[in-house]
């Protein structure tokens, strides 16, 4: 298990400010992180570094809270403690605010935007992304408005606990990551750490089984508020803390003796 | 189980309990020590990590309005935070059976997202300011 999760690099993203949350665009060449300094940085590649290609700093009076791309890839949507959510347009390598909008997130499933929990004026904004066509996207931002509460369509599934990790984390746990191209998952933790689980081969799909794979104990020095899986490079995270920095993981299933 | 002199954490605790006993009440021109909203026995402090501890607070509000007690707990969270000269984890709860809808208020002090959304409201953290600056 040592060694599993491998320190690429770190970096401070937002200096003398907390960094609550990284989002990877569909292609997995950048990453967007927003912060309590009131601004988001998007990070590419350069050679062996990343390096910050644009800090989209005009957008909102206090904290972001979160960001989140449209699965095209050009949008960005951030959400902000100053009670707004502005959706960014990328051209090239520069991001402009295109609109400006009360309480909204994305919901990336169903390419739909919902209202969050606490939303004051009990709207809820709609708007209707076709991943297939860019074009489509400018056209088709902002659909509908509607009162009263969160859309729901269809039959609201049932859900049914079918494992527990308990005993690993000593503290809140933040944010949980599950990779689409290995099935690992990650845990973000208030006890400054960052684990891995992933599921036993042989456990029943039924009530499966997981074993810690890595466990970093120092991964921040403060709180790690975020951990995202790139999309397309297996292995391949990023994580975020209270402390201001971003830093890069390179994760390798250990080997069974 | 407060540590005695010599032990792990006395030094700990012993600072955060000379932090939050010149803390101001948010009404009344008093100190939270004064008010006995916190007391000598109310800091637990537990050794987490090499030159880490946990450190638990739990006040008794003089008054039971929650937002007063929300307040208190602010206070006493920025306070720590920003005077505490190790590296700490922090928790801060009512005193059990001090209000009626503690686990609320206990719920509420501890969000971390909510803490850092009332320190960018301009008035309350005007009035945290002033409960939390020494005097000159």
């Amino acid at each position: 298990m040592k060694d599993s999760l491998s320190l690429l690099a770190r970096i401070p993203a937002h200096p003398d400010s907390r960094c609550w949350f990284l989002a990877w665009d569909p292609s997995g060449t950048l990453l967007a992180s927003c912060g309590g300094d009131r601004s988001i940085r998007i990070w590419g590649k350069e050679g062996d570094d990343w390096v910050c290609k644009s800090v989209l700093g005009e957008g909102h009076q206090r904290t972001i809270r979160k960001v989140a791309w449209s699965p095209c890839g050009s949008y960005l949507a951030s959400a902000s403690f100053d009670a707004t959510t502005c959706i960014w347009k990328k051209s090239q390598d520069e991001f402009e605010v295109r609109l400006s909008l009360q309480s909204v997130t994305w919901s990336s499933p169903s390419h739909i935007l919902t209202c969050p929990r606490g939303s004051q004026q009990n709207k809820c904004c709609s708007g209707l992304w076709d991943s297939a066509a860019c074009s489509a996207c400018r056209t088709a931002l902002i659909a509908v408005w509607c009162i009263a509460g969160v859309v729901c369509s269809g039959a609201d599934p049932s859900w049914k606990c079918i494992c527990t990790l308990s005993g690993f984390h000593t503290r809140t746990i933040y944010d949980v990551a599950w990779c689409r191209l290995t099935g690992a998952l990650a845990t973000a933790c208030g006890d400054d750490a960052i684990r891995i689980f992933e599921e036993e081969p042989l456990s029943n799909p039924q009530q499966p089984t997981f074993a810690l794979t890595a466990h970093v104990p120092r991964a921040h020095s403060q709180d790690v508020n975020c951990v995202a899986w790139n999309p397309k490079e297996p292995g391949l995270l990023a994580s975020c803390s209270d402390d201001g920095e971003m830093a890069f993981w390179k994760y390798q299933r250990p080997e069974v003796c | 189980r407060v540590p005695c002199a010599g032990e792990p954490g006395h030094g700990a605790g012993q600072s955060a309990r000379d932090i939050i006993r010149t803390i101001r009440d948010p009404e009344k021109p008093n100190t939270l020590e004064e008010l006995e909203v916190v007391t000598e026995s109310c800091v637990e402090v537990h050794e987490i990590g090499e030159d880490e501890y946990l450190v638990i607070i739990r006040f008794t509000p003089t008054v039971p309005h929650c937002s007063l007690a929300t307040l208190i707990g602010l206070c006493l969270r920025i306070k720590l935070q920003r005077c505490l000269p190790f590296k700490h984890k922090l928790e801060i709860y009512i005193s059990e059976g001090a209000h009626s809808t503690e686990e609320d208020i206990n719920k509420q002090i501890n969000d971390k997202e909510r803490v850092a959304a009332a320190m960018e409201n301009p008035n309350l953290r005007e009035i945290v300011e002033q409960c939390v600056t020494e005097p000159d």
